[in-house]
């Protein structure tokens, strides 16, 4: 086990490397001058030219390159552009609140798809499958902003049961301790603020948690109806156990696993869809920040983020990865 | 000698097999599903191409007079914030969602198959490197890889239908080279190189043609992604340049401020993207469903 953890550590050191690389030519190679973006339109070229040098801009590639690798590998993200705060610690700071949006998201669309694909399973052909698929289609079909942008109007303007955009109520004084709304709230012994943060949630996670609803909804049921087929399930049945007990312990034991790795790809899914998603609830997490940075042309933001995103994205398949060795030991010793 | 086993299905089917094509578009007929979404598809690209002939009114033509119109006889989707028809505006969209849909989709299947096509053909170093390129790609997220291109090269149709192409192009690299590497165990391929086919012959004759069927379906589920990330693009404020231009995500940007007050900004362009995403998914279903062996009943 320890072997393949680190075998799977190990391989995902060159991805991160080519993505390092990907990303620093994305800033050096193509149109378009940072220096040039940092001090404006209007700035004088020899302005613009001290700059460059101050940069380093003029350097030869590689040695730019290794410097920004150092700089990676030191923790600096760079700058914003815009009011030259560093990357790194405005991502600390708005992470939470992503973090917070894409774990509801995840909790609607696992906490749903799972019960409803597996009844899609067991009741296969019929016309509750039918409609469970239907579900399924328009919840691949729907863009996020679209699905965000219904709910808003049905929920926040025609009913006026929650509200349109923010995390929390603003005249709300939360102490701002961890950044998580929820968390906070509870620190705070502020059972209503924690409710406020509840409520700002539903519609964001709703949208944001529809496409992965979707799919595990999809790859629940076809993971579960291939398993029944399987002929241990038919021993089972056989040897006269009771249904409850061939899908506890036949079933769904081994209908996990494509289920498990979904959940895991989703997650790259939900912190693109957060990007959308935070842009239409006003929601101030990362997504929003890598919005506004591509509106300011703020560069080392949009990189830093992205490569952030890729860590997190990178982390969890490894995670996922060994909990399907976990759950099936023929992976392990392949 | 025994007799070989024939499935009964196959005994009791009158018609003869008209090979993989002939009888994937039969089941596909029958897929009730699947015409739904070539319906929809149909009237997608009937939208797109006779949009001059259908539209009413010119898209980019309107008076502040009739601006933020609710539904009428006049104007059956109302007007936006310009006073322009929004139906027209939706018509033209079209055309719009299905230049940028296709050619992203038609850049990342070229891109991504080369690459994959590389990868499982030839095996070994290559295969490792570009499979190794492909991991990069794949561990940015989908809209936020279009996000960073557009962002970077500027805005334009060009640089959109390039971005959402890349989307694509890991996810085709993929499933070609997953689908070659099976085929090159397989006993017709390991026959005709037995009998001294050279590695491009073997690679374009043989499993190449085998191979495009698992492609072909995921062409057509990619299309709805495609025209649900050029939106997303618009909506994000990375569109076409030109502000005036009907793009479906765009327009739903200007339905943002005036969610209260003219909901059938929001309603329309809306559904548009979402029955033409549907359209896709539903016909690649449909292909999946016909084109798979395993799936014939």
């Amino acid at each position: 086990m320890t072997r393949f953890i680190v075998r799977r550590l190990l391989g995902a050191i060159p991805v991160l490397f080519g993505l390092s690389i990907i990303l620093f030519c994305f800033i050096h190679l193509l149109p378009g001058d940072p220096a040039q973006a940092i001090l404006g339109q209007h700035a004088t070229p020899e302005r613009v030219a001290a700059m460059r040098a101050y940069m380093g801009l003029d350097d030869p590639l590689w040695q730019q390159y290794l410097r920004y690798l150092n700089n990676l590998l030191h923790g600096d993200l760079g700058a914003s552009v815009i009011n030259n705060q560093p990357v790194l610690k405005e991502l600390i700071s708005r992470f939470p609140a992503t973090i917070e949006l894409t774990v509801a998201a995840m909790l609607f669309a696992a906490g749903i798809g799972i019960p409803l694909g597996r009844y899609a399973a067991r009741h296969a052909q019929s016309w509750s499958d039918g409609g469970v698929t239907i579900i399924s289609l328009l919840g691949i079909s729907i863009p996020v902003f679209v699905l965000g942008l219904t709910l808003q109007y049905i929920f926040a303007v025609k009913l006026g049961l929650l509200p349109a955009s923010g995390r929390i109520d603003p005249r709300a004084n939360l102490e701002i301790k961890t950044n998580f709304v929820l968390i906070d709230s509870l620190l705070m012994g502020r059972p209503d603020l924690f409710l406020d943060g509840i409520s700002h949630l539903i519609l964001p996670a709703i949208a944001l948690g529809s496409i992965p609803l979707a799919i595990i909804t999809r790859i629940t049921r076809a993971s579960v109806l291939d398993v029944t087929n399987e002929d241990y399930v038919r021993t089972a049945r056989a040897k006269g156990l009771g249904e409850r007990r061939i899908n506890a312990r036949h079933v769904m034991r081994n209908a996990w696993l494509p289920v498990v790795t979904v959940l895991g790809l989703q997650v790259g899914g939900l912190l693109a869809g957060a990007v959308i998603t935070e842009t239409v609830f006003g929601w101030g997490g990362v997504g929003r920040y890598v919005v506004d940075g591509i509106g300011n042309r703020d560069y080392f933001v949009v990189q830093s983020t992205i490569l952030i995103f890729a860590l997190v994205f990178l982390v969890v398949n490894l995670l996922v990865d060994i909990l399907y060795a976990v759950l099936n030991p023929r992976i392990r010793y392949a | 000698m025994t007799t070989p086993a024939i499935p009964v299905a196959i005994q009791s089917d009158a018609r003869a097999s008209r090979g993989l094509w002939g009888d994937a578009v039969r089941r596909l007929v029958r897929n009730r599903p699947a015409l739904l979404g070539l319906f929809f598809i149909a009237v997608f690209v009937l939208a797109a191409i006779f949009a001059p002939f259908l539209a009413p009114y010119p898209p980019n033509e309107g008076s502040l007079v009739n601006r933020l119109q609710t539904p009428s006889r006049e104007h059956i989707m109302g007007t936006d914030l310009q006073g322009r028809d929004e139906f027209s505006r939706i018509l033209y969209g079209a055309q719009v969602s299905l230049v940028a849909g296709v050619s992203s989709v038609v850049v990342g299947v070229l891109i991504g198959g080369t690459i994959g096509a590389l990868a499982g053909g030839i095996g070994g170093k290559v295969d490792s490197v570009l499979m190794r390129v492909v991991d990069v790609m794949l561990s940015i997220p989908g809209i936020l890889l279009a996000i960073g291109i557009v962002a970077w090269l500027d805005r334009g149709l060009p640089q959109i239908i390039f971005a959402v192409a890349i989307v694509n192009v890991p996810i085709f690299a993929r499933i070609l080279r997953g689908s070659l590497l099976s085929l090159r165990e397989s006993d017709y391929v390991t026959a005709s190189r037995s009998l001294g086919a050279s590695g491009s012959r073997l690679l374009l004759r043989h499993m190449l043609p085998n191979s495009l069927t698992p492609l072909i379906v995921a062409c057509t589920l990619a299309l709805a992604t495609a025209i649900i990330d050029v939106a997303g693009l618009g909506f994000l404020g990375l569109g076409p340049p030109d502000p005036r231009t009907p793009e479906w995500g765009t327009m739903l940007t200007d339905s943002t401020k005036f969610l209260r007050q003219a909901p059938w900004l929001l309603f329309f362009p809306g559904a548009a993207i979402v029955i033409s995403a549907i359209g896709f998914n539903l016909l690649g279903d449909g292909m999946r469903e016909s084109l798979d062996p395993r799936m014939r009943r």
